[in-house]
């Protein structure tokens, strides 16, 4: 192993040219080992929020590749109107039971944006408060769904993603699929407002099919703390089996940007304005899922 | 403008550091330093008084040396020493209304600068992810020292509103350590298997205690009165934490790190509260801006070189086989723009 050539693992390293750099590279093993190391010295660097770069690279990104292209074989569509750098808003609809759309459109950015960027995920508190759940999401660069946490990463110039329907988008009975759900307060707007960034209307297609839920076991759900406990056709029947997502054809439209620096200062105080911006972002995905579904040929294919 | 300066809780550790440092300052006349037993280590040039602060008497204390700067450094994070909790929270508490009541009598007192700590902002899930002055907790510390801070911080907002003419700063500390100090952040990361709540990491920030008498120097000679932040950039996780001292990480499941809560708190040795183990599962981050816009400081050390000069001073032999990792003078920032 000394002749080993040592794939550096910086974690200010630039990507590879396809972007997808992992430690499974030319020397799998040499990375691996270093990777492994560093991981148990404790030397690598997380942010404020607890964004471990090192780790979502090289481990969790990549570990959820297969998913993204072989299984899912997500198709994205206007990209660039993504900026390349600076803060911006991305606001999608939310279903599929698990937040697996989130994730996914994590994996987009990193992969097929020319900047490989990295998308800071709100999530809801509940995702937190979970044992193993929590500590990987929080280390994959997520954070809480707050003004003060989305405000600050958009300031810092991140880009930050939303899915504002929350537990009412993911839950949803397969029977309301592509229908959205109420865009919570309008938190997401004035977020974006105060830090003057730029709103991208994005639209997940797929996403709907991967567990389609037939009804909701509200009592069980109460047992369990849970928000929702879907029973969908293979789940609970089948067990862990049952888990495994239908492998349906995805879409990922990113829409063009609404600016937001066009509005005075007070503009995040202007209910009126809020309720708007809200209804625009709304109307926008929900047109574009239509237009979407319209095109598409079939569930998986 | 000579100065005439209290300094409660001097036989600690900060409180006699702080006595020492106040008494080199070229602004300073005096340094009073009260506390219940003599300083166990030189304070220089200042004079210790024995005097609880517990008893009226500090009204005189006061009074004979015409204090016109109170430093209250006696808010304390340990009940080892204090004589247990108890006792603890008598200090803290108690010890806190009787000063604050002296100094509303004395008309020569113009400060107050008190240490508060960043427990006051509680621990949740629900947490926004750097708490800045103004944020309230969104679930209220229930007990130990993070209740304690939260008391403290209500009587001295008492005491600000009913003397406008002192100018009050608390300063609201995240984890100090380094490598003198004592506190059960430092006993609990100096055990050679350190138990943790499983599928949980908390982030961690910490301040060096020589930025902690920096922090409180520029409170009282500042003078721009307010509540501050202070703490080290960047975080560390907990598990990154007991990796880089090379500890063995010994995750519980939630139940048994009750257990062991309550084993570990009888025997004695470490007090430990649930909201402890609430911080060991979802740690805690401060924005510090404000102290730097305001008053112009900046933290010499940030969390990780905190941690790594206490893990220098602290030489209790490795526990796992391979070396420490290189100590890069790197620092985080917000949102991880220079990472």
């Amino acid at each position: 192993m000394s002749d080993a050539k040592v794939i550096p693992l910086n974690p200010d390293r630039e990507p590879d040219d396809d972007g997808r750099s992992s430690f499974l590279g030319e020397q799998p093993l040499a990375g691996a080992f270093r990777f492994l190391r560093r991981r148990l010295e404790g030397s690598y660097e997380v942010d404020d929020f607890g964004f471990d770069r090192e780790l979502t690279t090289d481990l969790l990104i990549p570990s959820l590749r297969p998913l993204y292209e072989k299984w899912f074989r997500v198709e994205v569509h206007g990209i660039e109107n993504v900026p390349s750098e600076g803060g911006a808003l991305i606001v999608a609809n939310h279903s599929g039971t698990i937040a697996l759309d989130s994730l996914m459109t994590q994996v987009a950015l990193a992969d097929h944006h020319p900047a490989h960027r990295e998308l800071r995920i709100l999530g809801a508190d509940l995702v937190f408060a979970l044992p193993f759940v929590g500590n990987v999401a929080r280390r994959a660069g997520h954070t809480l769904a707050c003004n003060p946490d989305a405000e600050r990463l958009l300031s810092s110039g991140e880009l930050v993603g939303v899915w504002p329907e929350g537990f009412k988008g993911v839950g949803k009975p397969y029977s309301e699929r592509y229908r959205l759900q109420r865009f919570g307060r309008g938190g997401f707007v004035s977020a974006a407002l105060r830090a003057r960034m730029p709103i991208i209307p994005t639209s997940i297609v797929g996403a709907e099919e991967i567990y389609p839920v037939l009804a909701d076991a509200k009592l069980l759900a109460r047992l369990l703390g849970m928000p929702y406990f879907p029973i969908t056709p293979t789940f609970p029947w089948l067990g862990p089996l049952g888990m495994i997502p239908l492998p349906s054809k995805w879409h990922i439209e990113f829409g063009e940007p609404i600016m937001t620096d066009v509005f005075t200062d007070g503009a995040a105080d202007d209910p009126m304005l809020m309720f708007n911006l809200t209804d625009q972002v709304r109307e926008t995905i929900q047109h574009t899922l239509y237009k979407l579904l319209m095109q598409r040929r079939s569930v998986f294919f | 403008m000579a100065r005439v300066v209290l300094v409660t809780g001097v036989s600690r550790y900060l409180g006699g550091r702080l006595a020492r440092l106040l008494g080199q300052h070229p602004d300073v006349e005096r340094v009073v330093g009260v506390d219940v037993i003599p300083p166990p280590d030189d304070i220089g040039n200042a004079e210790f008084v024995r005097a609880d602060i517990r008893n009226p008497v500090i009204a005189k204390v006061i009074k004979a040396a015409s204090v016109d700067t109170v430093v209250h450094m006696n808010v304390i994070a340990t009940p080892v020493g204090a004589g247990g909790r108890s006792a603890m929270k008598e200090i803290n508490v108690i010890g806190t209304m009787q000063l604050l009541a002296a100094c509303q009598r004395a008309a020569s007192v113009k400060q107050l600068v008190v240490k508060s700590s960043a427990t006051v902002y509680g621990v949740s899930a629900k947490d926004p992810a750097l708490f800045t002055e103004d944020m309230e907790a969104v679930r209220l510390p229930r007990s130990g020292f993070a209740k304690d801070s939260v008391e403290v911080e209500g009587y001295v907002r008492g005491f600000a509103r009913r003397r406008p003419d002192v100018l009050v700063s608390m300063l609201r500390f995240a984890n100090i350590l380094g490598p003198g100090i004592d506190t059960p952040l430092a006993r609990y990361l100096s055990l050679p298997v350190v138990p943790t709540v499983m599928g949980f990491d908390g982030r961690m920030q910490l301040t060096h205690e020589d930025d902690a008498l920096a922090a409180v120097q520029a409170a009282t000679f500042g003078e721009v009165p307010g509540t501050y932040n202070v703490s080290g950039d960047g975080v560390l996780m907990l598990s990154q934490a007991i990796a880089r001292a090379g500890r063995v990480n010994l995750p519980l499941p939630t139940p048994f790190a009750s257990v062991m809560r309550n084993l570990v708190r009888r025997f004695g040795y470490i007090d430990f509260t649930s909201e402890q183990i609430e911080y060991l599962k979802y740690g805690r981050g401060v924005d510090t801006s404000r102290i730097t816009e305001r008053l112009g400081f900046v933290t010499g050390y940030s969390t990780r070189e905190t941690f790594d000069a206490f893990l220098l001073a602290h030489p209790l032999g490795r526990v796992l086989p391979w070396d420490a990792p290189e100590m890069p003078a790197s620092v985080t920032t917000i949102g991880g723009a220079a990472i």
